[in-house]
């Protein structure tokens, strides 16, 4: 086990690089594109022994990636924000053929307006495409999750693909002191690329991927649907894998000082850094506030969430898009759904869009009017937490209208 | 892996649900029978999805995937980069896709194999619109012909795909006829045996969607090129070599006559065409010899 200073994008290269990606194919776009660089750099270095695909689109990218996958490599691509979306099409293409990918996402909102920083707006929007979902709240967990997730993409009960989200510029491009595993342990770990039930072999042909008629389609969904239920039993067995292997331990949700909390924020990504400061610096105050940190956001972890939100009155939720048309942001509403018959008040919070901190002022506003709330002394919550005063003036054309 | 169901003779089960006189099940049954059964092939869906099949049923008996529409040189890109990083560079890896597929909204993908210069064999047969969806237009419909989305014939010229693959100095591209199965076949020996990327631009007359009769697509698809329509060539490592250089044209209306699809042409609109036909055919031809002549001077040189 070796330390090395790794920034967010480079955590996932170094695991790309350890799980002996075969082919890979990559389209640079801000902040994702030193991950297509130094991947680059290793092929071209004879570092990583693989196929790289300079593509001319991200469409293209998970095109070459996803057909590279079902003829029997273990098949790499990375992206962001607009890339993300260019993408959507062809990421029901890899997950409804069940082609196990594991593809950094760095979270970038998507134009319009034009933003180069994070938000979660990007990952989020592609949340039905039938991939699994991993946040990070830091570098290590770049590394480790994108580990991870090449075991439980390709265990045969799951066989789908998993998106590594890591925010942009908050992740991507900070340095932090990082574990990196020997090669040897990972080996142990991954292993070889195995295809499974579904492949393109010229020595033993099948057609994938035909017209499928309604007699089968709902079937067809349903062992996706499938496939996900089991991933969460799945991820949690290689989660304790993975611990005794390298000492680390990951959670698909964490319950951070909650056990004893009177109000919870629920969050994800690298805010959780920021909350768990947070979380010590109130408690310190007296207050009991907890944190509940989601990891997988795919599949939703209903059973885990629930465990740590068991009994908690008065719940916050900060999303970091907007669910715009929404009742709330998608983690909010999602949470609301799981909470459906406990007696508890679920808040909406949305903030951190389009690269803005999510603060230590935010989020300690955030705790103090759920613990108002809770007390019975507020009733309405800041739903657009870091919003300015004027919003309605930006942009406001007074000439020649 | 495949449960072979009935002797069919070649790699292409005897019965399609192809439409009866289709130009696109002659080059399918061809194609099968010169690249053989180490090839994987990539279709979208269209036409050719035909020959993907149904639920559990192919009408091939080889390797394949069907990709989305827009993505066929892409996903061929990806069977040909994961059969390299496995040490197989015998395969021969075939992106099989209509003229919409191709020339609209495929063309990116396209463009970016061809600029790597990946090993891939691209077969664009045209039938000259969006047949499978209902005749609709695409940027390879003729100047005149009436399509569902171009009623009172469309307006414009057809876009050029070979100069476009020309651009990008591929090393190997041609036209192709089913009026000539030699000379196709010959072509897709030549494009099979191509270290890099291979195009082979096929006419592909439809009866359903030309509106004529469905036995007459070979004799249709003779007169496009007698008529100066269809021009067959080749362009190898930078030379071109004019298959189809005709002393004489025939006249357009000889060809459009026979279809539907340029019924409502008044005598002015045929008068046009003929002289549109009969121009571009001398200017293109001139051009494609300049390229010989730059090719040769650059030589000498």
């Amino acid at each position: 086990m070796v330390f090395k200073m790794l920034d967010g994008n480079e955590a996932a290269v170094e695991a790309m690089k350890l799980a002996r990606v075969q082919v890979i194919s990559a389209y640079p776009i801000t902040p994702q594109s030193s991950i297509s660089e130094k991947l680059s750099d290793l092929v071209a270095a004879g570092e990583l022994k693989a196929e790289y695909v300079r593509v001319e689109s991200e469409h293209t990218a998970l095109s070459v990636a996803t057909t590279a996958g079902l003829t029997g490599v273990r098949a790499a691509t990375a992206t962001a924000s607009n890339g993300l979306a260019l993408m959507h099409e062809i990421l029901s293409m890899t997950s409804g053929n069940r082609v196990p990918i594991v593809m950094p996402v760095v979270n970038r909102g998507v134009a319009a307006p034009w933003t180069l920083w994070c938000e979660h707006g990007d990952a989020m929007a592609q949340r039905d495409m039938g991939w699994l979902q991993f946040y990070c709240q830091n570098v290590q967990e770049v590394l480790d999750l994108t580990l991870l997730a090449y075991r439980v993409a390709e265990d045969e009960r799951v066989l789908t693909p998993a998106m590594v989200c890591l925010d942009g510029f908050f992740l991507s491009h900070s340095m932090q002191k990082t574990q990196v595993p020997e090669q040897r342990l990972v080996d142990d770990f991954i292993g070889p690329y195995i295809r499974k039930n579904t492949y393109i072999d010229p020595d033993d042909p099948m057609f994938c991927c035909d017209l499928t008629g309604s007699d089968e389609f709902t079937e067809m969904r349903y062992q996706q649907k499938y496939a996900m239920d089991n991933s969460i039993d799945v991820i949690e067995e290689i989660e304790n894998e993975f611990e005794i292997r390298f000492g680390r331990k990951l959670h698909i949700v964490e319950g951070y000082k909650t056990e004893d909390a009177d109000v919870v924020l629920v969050a994800l990504g690298s805010m959780c850094g920021t909350a768990k400061y947070v979380v010590d610096k109130m408690r310190q105050e007296g207050k009991k506030v907890g944190l509940a940190k989601v990891t997988v956001f795919r599949p939703f972890p209903v059973k885990q969430l629930k465990e740590v939100l068991k009994g908690k009155k008065v719940i916050g939720v900060f999303d970091r898009s907007a669910g715009l048309g929404g009742q709330g942001g998608p983690v909010w509403s999602e949470t609301s759904a799981l909470m459906m018959n406990e007696n508890c008040d679920i808040r909406n919070y949305v903030g951190g869009l389009g690269g803005r901190d999510v603060t230590i002022d935010n989020i300690e506003k955030i705790y103090n009017e759920l613990l108002e709330i809770k007390e019975g002394k507020r009733t309405v919550h800041t739903e657009w937490i870091d919003l300015k005063e004027n919003p309605m003036e930006l942009r406001q054309v007074t000439k020649n209208v | 892996m495949f449960d072979i169901q009935h002797k069919s003779k070649g790699l292409v089960s005897h019965g399609v649900s192809a439409c009866a006189g289709c130009g696109l099940e002659l080059i399918m049954r061809n194609v099968m029978s010169v690249l053989g059964e180490d090839t994987v092939i990539l279709i979208p869906p269209g036409c050719s999805a035909l020959f993907s099949g149904y639920g559990n049923e192919s009408g091939l008996k080889i390797a394949g995937f069907q990709g989305n529409l827009e993505n066929t040189a892409a996903c061929a890109a990806g069977v040909r980069a994961a059969l390299n990083a496995q040490g197989n560079y015998h395969t021969t890896v075939l992106a099989f896709a209509g003229d919409g597929g191709t020339v609209d909204i495929g063309l990116q993908a396209l463009s970016g194999v061809l600029e790597r210069r990946d090993r891939i064999m691209y077969i664009c047969y045209d039938n000259e619109a969006y047949m499978n969806t209902g005749i609709q237009g695409s940027s390879s419909t003729p100047f005149f012909a009436s399509t569902t989305t171009t009623p009172s014939g469309k307006p414009t010229s057809r876009k050029n795909l070979m100069e476009i693959a020309i651009a990008h100095d591929i090393p190997y591209a041609a036209t192709a006829s089913i009026h000539n199965l030699n000379d196709f076949k010959k072509k897709l020996k030549k494009a099979m045996e191509t270290d890099g990327p291979s195009l082979i631009h096929i006419q592909t007359p439809c009866p359903t969607g030309w509106r004529y009769d469905p036995g007459k697509s070979v004799e249709l698809a003779r007169l496009a090129v007698q008529t100066g329509s269809w021009i067959l060539f080749e362009y190898e490592d930078g030379r071109v070599t004019i298959n189809s250089k005709l002393k004489d044209l025939k006249p357009i209306t000889d060809y459009i006559e026979i279809q539907g699809r340029f019924k409502h042409l008044t005598e002015e609109q045929k008068a046009e065409l003929q002289d549109y036909t009969e121009k571009y055919y001398h200017r293109y031809i001139k051009k494609l010899e300049n390229m010989n002549i730059e090719t040769e001077e650059h030589a000498t040189a």
